[in-house]
């Protein structure tokens, strides 16, 4: 197997990685401070990508796009959090569930009468739109690594933020033991629409920044949900380096199986069971990882609390 | 003291129910809207389907996102034993009901272990596996699914290819596994089940094997959702992989939490109200989901134990 | 509401089982929601564009024609053709775009012994034993324009290919049709998840294999992100793309635009034919909608024209199944396509042109059509039918 082949692969591993880490964070912060299941995680994702596509038209800049998504989503998040979610903090899970499966359909039918059913476009400013080629006779899509760095200079960003700053103190002081933080002064219920704010603006970062290489389209955000789910499992609920290490993982695993499974099977075994068996073992191994995560570490790789 | 595990059905709200569900069919027959009757024996089967998932969320406690996976199994063996000559329901269907005890043993006994989120997670793990193996394999119909060629054949002078017939036949099984449920809930089982819900680690001080009690409701629950996969299999004539999706078990979910959790008629309930609704306003408009979304929200706020006890409530 | 209203007053008026027909009912369900949609789209503007033509009639009688979306999901798709037969008792059902919502739903439309025409899909299912008399494809069977693009790629002496397509019946078929009478090596073949995104697994995959073409089958916004994508990984300097006409229609060229100069593709139809009809058509769809149709806008256009052409033959009386059924079989219609007649299985003959994308004369990036490739196609499955 040639070496630019897996390197390529590895690329595009740490490409979804990055990008299922910006959704992961918030996710799993706002699981583990504020206890609440949020399944509309994914329609802020959407939300995102169609405030980008649509600035980006009017405004002819993608930067001006990606500037008014996080912007226009984070207050959407703020405004969903003050209305609705303070509400469901003391619910039990079962009415989390259903209030945030509500939204779901509530946003999806809601984009569909503002944008129509159709896909819109979003496309990759022309300059990006091509390869590069660092070394000879290796290429790789421009565009993708631009996602690559702006994925590490978020994570970057919000790692310092949460390690070196007096707010990002009060969100690991919330997130381990939420009780005790109230009590010693955090003001929680300010914390709480910033955390859950700042997550919806990760979620815009997420959904402009993928919006070129995938569809803008009605429900694109509930098959990212799953996978953001499984990461925080993994990571560990609450933890944000959970989140990092887990998303990471799973993108790699997941292309790392889509690319070489199927030929490793053909190469093992028959045709007639490396055509089914290979790509079948290839969508179902990070369940399979997640599965054998929570077996040897029950509460995920970083848990939160003790 | 009041008990208040015990399920007391009014006897005469409950005949009233059933004889006007007997009638229903012979009723829109009368207004040429045969058609509805198909409709309503969707929603009975799913209404059971919705209170088997109950039992498990609702009245043990345990918060299953992967029920869609019995449902599917039940489905495709249903389908599979149909297309392979086995004509009969008493075979399809008691097999579609095996299926789905035996997966929900599988995966009950792997998942039981944990609790609270992670038990979400690992089972909607499960429901995903499945769901991934069934689709990648050709043998299963891969993405396009199977269809069934006919109905099974139940005997008895009676013809599952009339819809009437089918409706009928839905509707006993029905009552009979909803008097069953019952019976259980009120018993001894069903009360420690229940006991276990509210506090597990006092019922285990007690001497309770929980952990055997939570793993047979689900395996029971896993056989009433594979029966009615198979049912559903022969109403609809095909099985396809997106019965296993994991935005059907978020469904079945939401039924069961729309009807009101651990009410005994809670899962019949909430399929009623949102096949009912997704049906009527798909004939005005695309937009319906938004109308379901709206309402959603609205029970959460208003009545957060579901519809059940809101009418309860109005009842007095 | 007015549904109801309407069957009770007919259900009391005690109608007589064949009554003479003062209406045609049309079922009219597709993919409008979802990635597939723009096809959907398309294929339904082109048939109310018909029925618009004709004052709101086909065939004389007043259309009442019923939009619905079955969301690409065969469940849905199953509701929504139960209540089109069993409640709104429709003459006709047409319109849906994918082979897996089909076929699990057309042996309860045949059961009813309703027309169903089929302005996309056509697949091999219903071309050979379990050929219907009941059961039209207005646009090609799923192999025509696969095969027709073996032959293009042959004559250019292009020997070796991967060839991509979505895992669902369709695609497959499709690929059959290619490999039917391309002579050359396949050096890969990939089927990929119906409805994917993201192809970078795929891209890297075939510019290692290193073939000297690429041809694939990714209809709607499939193949809008394939295409993106794999400019985007400059893959097409050295491996150039050949697709059907479905991934090089406007839908695709508007999403994808310059990127696009250059795809060569296969078609039934253009937009530059030459004849009346079609010159008619092209002028009405732009001027109602705003752009130009695509392949599968005539596909619906045509669909509706045919419709209308055999009442018309039958004189309005199409509660008669087996006249209404064999007018539909003569096709006595002005396709926009040009020449158009029905295989015995009801699938069409008719020929196929090549296509490429190009920068026309005012910077608008479109289809030219190059030349015809073969003339008076017949789909290969004719033969197994047992209908004359």
């Amino acid at each position: 197997m040639p070496l630019a082949l897996i390197v390529e692969q590895l690329l595009n591993g740490l490409q979804l990685g990055l990008m299922l880490f910006l959704l992961a964070a918030g996710l799993t912060l706002v699981f583990g401070i504020m206890d609440t299941i949020n399944l509309a995680h994914g329609s802020l994702y959407m939300i995102g990508a169609y405030l980008a596509a649509t600035v980006t038209e009017a405004a002819g800049s993608f930067l001006i796009g990606i500037l008014a998504a996080v912007i226009g989503t984070a207050a959407i998040g703020a405004a969903l959090e003050i209305a609705l979610f303070r509400s469901l903090y003391r619910r039990s899970h079962l009415t989390q569930v259903l209030a945030t499966f509500a939204l779901i359909l509530i946003a999806n039918e809601l984009v569909r009468i503002v944008w129509g059913s159709q896909p819109i476009s979003l496309n990759m400013p022309a300059s990006l739109s091509g390869p590069i080629e660092p070394v000879a006779g290796f290429r790789y899509p421009a565009y993708r690594l631009v996602v690559i760095v702006a994925g590490i200079a978020v994570g970057l960003l919000l790692y310092v933020g949460v390690t070196n700053t007096r707010v990002g103190m009060w969100v690991r002081a919330a997130a381990s033991d939420r009780e005790m933080a109230s009590a010693m002064g955090v003001r929680t219920s300010r914390l709480f629409t910033f955390v859950f704010a700042a997550g919806a603006g990760l979620c815009a970062v997420a959904g402009a920044l993928l919006g070129p290489l995938l569809a803008v389209q009605v429900g694109m955000g509930e098959n990212i949900l799953i996978l953001a789910f499984v990461v925080i499992v993994i990571g560990g609920i609450g933890s944000v380096r959970g989140a990092l290490v887990g998303s990471l993982l799973i993108g790699i695993v997941d292309t790392a199986g889509r690319a070489f499974l199927p030929a490793l099977f053909r190469v093992l075994f028959p045709p007639a069971i490396s055509s089914e068996a290979g790509p079948a073992l290839a969508s179902i191994l990070i369940y399979v990882l997640m599965a054998s995560v929570l077996f040897f570490r029950p509460r995920g790789l970083f848990p939160a609390r003790g | 003291m009041r008990d208040s595990f015990h399920i007391s059905l009014s006897p005469g709200a409950t005949a009233a129910a059933v004889a006007a569900l007997v009638l229903l069919p012979i009723a829109l027959n009368a207004v040429d809207q045969s058609f509805y009757i198909v409709l309503a024996t969707r929603i009975l089967i799913f209404g059971l389907i919705a209170t088997s998932l109950n039992l498990v969320i609702g009245y043990a406690g345990m918060i299953s996102f992967g029920h869609a996976a019995f449902v599917g199994a039940g489905a495709y063996t249903a389908a599979l034993l149909i297309r392979g000559g086995f004509d009969s329901a008493w075979i399809a269907w008691p097999s579609g009901a095996l299926a789905g005890a035996l997966l929900a043993l599988v995966v009950g006994a792997v998942s039981l272990r944990t609790r609270g989120v992670y038990f979400i997670m690992i089972t909607l793990a499960f429901a995903q596996m499945v769901y991934y193996v069934i689709v990648s394999l050709k043998i299963l119909g891969g993405d396009d699914g199977l269809n069934v060629p006919h109905r099974p054949v139940i005997g008895l002078g009676v013809d599952l290819r009339s819809d009437a017939h089918f409706y009928y036949v839905v509707l006993a099984i029905f009552v009979l596994l909803l008097a069953v449920l019952r019976r259980f809930l009120n018993a001894g089982m069903g009360r420690a089940i229940q006991g276990i819900r509210d506090n597990e680690t006092r019922m285990e001080a007690i001497g309770f094997a929980t952990y055997r009690l939570k793993l047979s409701c689900f395996v029971a629950a896993g056989a009433v959702a594979g029966l009615g996969g198979g049912m559903i299999a022969a109403l609809n004539g095909f099985v396809s992989p997106s019965l296993l999706q994991w935005q059907q078990s978020g469904l079945l979910m939401v039924m069961v939490i729309l009807g009101g959790a651990g009410r005994f008629l809670g899962g019949m309930l909430g399929a009623a109200v949102l096949l009912g609704a997704d049906e009527i306003l798909s004939d005005y408009t695309t937009h319906g989901s938004l109308g379901v979304g709206i309402v959603l929200l609205l029970v959460v706020l208003v009545s957060p134990q579901g519809l059940s006890s809101l009418v309860r409530r109005q009842l007095g | 509401m007015k549904r109801w209203i309407a069957a009770m007053v007919m259900a009391t008026a005690l109608a007589a089982p064949a009554m003479a027909a003062d209406r045609i009912k049309v079922g009219f369900m597709s993919t409008l929601s979802g990635p597939g949609a723009a096809i959907g789209v398309d294929i339904r503007d082109g048939f109310d564009l018909a029925v618009k033509d004709e004052g709101g009639k086909l065939g004389g009688l007043p259309a009442e024609v019923s939009v619905v979306d079955d969301q690409q999901n065969p469940d849905t798709g199953r509701q929504i053709v139960e209540r089109f037969i069993k409640r709104d008792h429709d003459d006709v059902i047409t319109g849906m775009v994918f082979s897996n919502v089909l076929l699990p739903v057309m042996p309860a439309i045949l059961d009813s012994k309703t027309f169903y025409i089929s302005p996309n899909t056509g697949p091999e299912d219903y071309a050979a034993e379990k050929c219907s008399p009941y059961f039209f494809v207005v646009s090609w069977q799923n192999e025509d324009l696969a095969a027709a693009m073996g032959l293009v790629m042959n004559d250019a002496h292009i020997d070796t290919v991967s060839l991509i397509a979505p895992n669902y019946p369709g695609g497959r078929e499709t690929l059959g049709g290619f490999k039917r009478t391309y002579k050359g090596k396949i050096v890969d073949e990939v089927y990929t998840k119906l409805g994917q995104a993201d192809y970078a697994t795929e891209i890297t995959t075939i510019q290692a294999a290193k073939p000297k073409a690429v041809f694939f089958f990714l209809p709607g916004g499939m193949g809008i992100n394939f295409i993106k994508q794999y400019v985007s990984a400059g893959a097409n300097r050295d491996i150039p793309l050949y697709t059907p006409g479905f991934s090089a229609d406007e839908d695709t060229i508007k999403a994808v635009g310059d990127p696009m100069i250059g795809i060569l593709n296969t078609s039934q139809w253009a937009a530059d034919l030459d004849n009346a009809a079609n010159k008619k058509f092209v002028a009405d769809f732009r001027t109602a909608y705003g752009r130009t149709p695509t392949l599968y806008a005539s596909q619906g256009y045509d669909a509706a024209r045919l419709i209308d052409a055999a009442a018309l033959e039958v004189k309005g009386k199409i509660e008669d199944k087996e006249a209404f059924g064999k007018a539909m079989h003569d096709a006595k219609f002005e396709s926009v396509r040009g020449q158009f007649r029905f295989n015995n299985n009801n699938y069409p003959i008719q020929d196929i042109y090549l296509r490429e994308v190009y920068k026309d004369a005012e910077g608008h990036v479109t289809n030219k059509t190059i030349r015809k490739i073969v003339a008076d196609h017949v789909d290969p499955f004719g033969a197994r039918c047992p209908m004359k």
